[in-house]
């Protein structure tokens, strides 16, 4: 019997033993030892995220500092976003392209005091890390901080419960941050997540986060959330997953992300516009693109997992399923799909190969369930 | 009495004079997680002991329920097209899958008794 190399060692984050002692299943993601679920379960740590107020470990993905005046204007020539406009304190999700107008990376990005605070996929951020270094203007200073924990709380009793701890912090605009203090330790939080509720994300130096944490958990109303609910809630709320859903190969129109490319940024180069890819991508906006991503509702029970064969009603090949599983809010099957523009409109009619049998679906809106984002 | 037998990939099965009921072990369903849907064959299906015979989903996964016996199907418990959760909750009873018309009622000797498949699962950690 051949011996097999020892995989690399995965990383953890502060809240590792947090998670063991709470009796979370563990699995690698992205080289870290995460919790996929506590003792709870993903279907009711889902629903109790949409209930009351869910706490979730996200510090396995990449913050990055970015500081000097000019940190906005030189993130613009990788991204298509409108940074330069960003007012202070405001955030936006944008994406690091490459000359192709394909998708590196999905990520978020803040206007803070002396540059931005950017925050990459966990996966990516090593490669993430090097492109800024090899494309971004000289005169920004890069600070990778991959050592700052993040959690995220997310739910309708998130805004009151951190209320509690920061007074007002309940009335900041969605995609805005601020800096606060939890337990005597000083945060930056957004307004923001990737579950579709109402819900902030809490930036704090690695020494801190069990303290956080164990603060926040010690709400009755908040309960420990592990990735494998983190997968459901995001995708009814119909949001990417990179490396998924988007990936080198995807633009942002085919997508379905042109919003991301700010109306400045649409202009010719000099007047706002340049990004990577900007000629293919702004056609692609006017003649639209071969490919869409849409969202995907089987009509039966079955669900249909990324990969599956997507068919049309003539039994032709027309795409394939990128993420998919059962949705928990929505009590069925839910999808994400890659599929030829002419199938994308809601309501097609289509077949989803699941073990060699077509079962039909057709395409459906998204989200699968209505976000509930600040409005103010 | 029923004889109560286990395979090493987490099926149970009962038999009951000519026939069997099978389903998933307690085991196994809490390594799996939620149930989100269960996939039954049809009754008057022949199935082959190792082969597979129906399909369980968790909420991150497909896994494959194979036969442990050989024979026929006789009946499927419909309650699971709409409670999938029932595998969870009654792994052992209410959450069965199917019951077969043993082809050999021989083959059950083949398969682990409570002690070793408890024993098995011990190994399994």
């Amino acid at each position: 019997m051949s011996q097999t190399a020892d995989p690399a060692p995965l990383h953890r984050t502060p809240l590792y033993e947090l998670h063991r002692a709470r009796g979370a299943r563990m699995v690698g993601f992205a080289g870290y030892d995460m919790p996929v679920q506590y003792p709870a379960g993903i279907i009711a740590e889902h629903l109790h995220t949409r209930a009351k107020a869910g706490l979730f470990d996200v510090s396995h993905m990449g913050q990055i500092r970015l500081r000097g005046g000019g940190a906005a204007r030189a993130l613009e020539a990788l991204v298509p976003g409108d940074l330069e406009t960003l007012a202070p304190q405001r955030m936006r999700y944008t994406l690091l392209l490459d000359e192709a107008g394909g998708i590196l990376d999905d990520l978020m990005v803040t206007r803070v005091e002396d540059g931005l605070m950017l925050v990459v996929n966990a996966a990516c951020k090593d490669a993430d890390l090097a492109h800024l270094r090899a494309r971004l203007d000289r005169s920004v200073t890069i600070e990778p901080q991959f050592e700052r924990a993040l959690l995220a709380l997310q739910g309708p009793e998130a805004a009151p419960i951190l209320a509690r701890f920061a007074p007002g912090i309940d009335r900041i605009p969605f995609m805005s941050a601020a800096e606060i203090g939890i337990a005597g330790v000083p945060c930056v939080v957004t307004r923001s997540g990737y579950t579709g509720e109402d819900g902030y994300e809490i930036a704090m130096a690695g020494e801190h986060a069990v303290a956080i944490a164990e603060t926040l958990l010690a709400q009755p109303a908040v309960a420990p959330i592990g990735l494998g609910a983190r997968d459901t809630l995001r995708l009814e709320a119909g949001l990417c997953l990179y490396g998924h859903d988007i990936d080198g190969t995807t633009t942002p129109i085919e997508a379905g992300l042109a919003w991301t490319i700010g109306k400045r940024r649409r202009e010719p180069i000099g007047l706002g516009g340049g990004f990577p890819g900007a000629e293919r991508i702004l056609r692609e906006l006017t003649d639209g693109p071969r490919r869409k991503r849409v969202g995907i509702r089987p009509d039966g029970r079955a669900p249909a997992r990324e990969g599956t064969e997507i068919r049309n009603a003539a039994g032709r090949a027309v795409g394939i399923v990128t993420s998919g599983g059962f949705g928990p809010s929505v009590g069925g099957p839910i999808a994400m799909g890659c599929v030829d523009a002419g199938h994308a409109a809601a309501g097609t009619k289509l077949s989803l190969v699941v073990r060699d049998v077509p079962r039909p679906a057709q395409v459906a809106p998204m989200p699968f369930v209505p976000t509930r984002y600040y409005r103010g | 009495m029923a004889t109560l037998r286990f395979t090493k990939d987490h099926e149970w099965v009962r038999q009951e004079g000519d026939t069997a009921t099978v389903g998933i072990t307690d085991y196994a369903q809490e390594q799996m997680g939620d149930v989100v849907y269960v996939e039954l064959p049809e009754v008057g299906r022949r199935v082959e002991q190792g082969k597979e015979a129906a399909v369980v989903e968790s909420a991150k996964a497909a896994s494959e329920v194979y036969a442990p016996v050989s024979g026929e199907i006789v009946a499927v418990n419909d309650v699971l097209g709409g409670d999938p959760a029932q595998v969870n909750a009654d792994a052992m009873g209410g959450g069965w899958f199917m019951k077969i018309r043993l082809a050999d009622p021989k083959q059950l000797d083949g398969l682990m008794d409570q002690a070793a498949y408890d024993a098995f699962v011990a190994e399994q950690h």
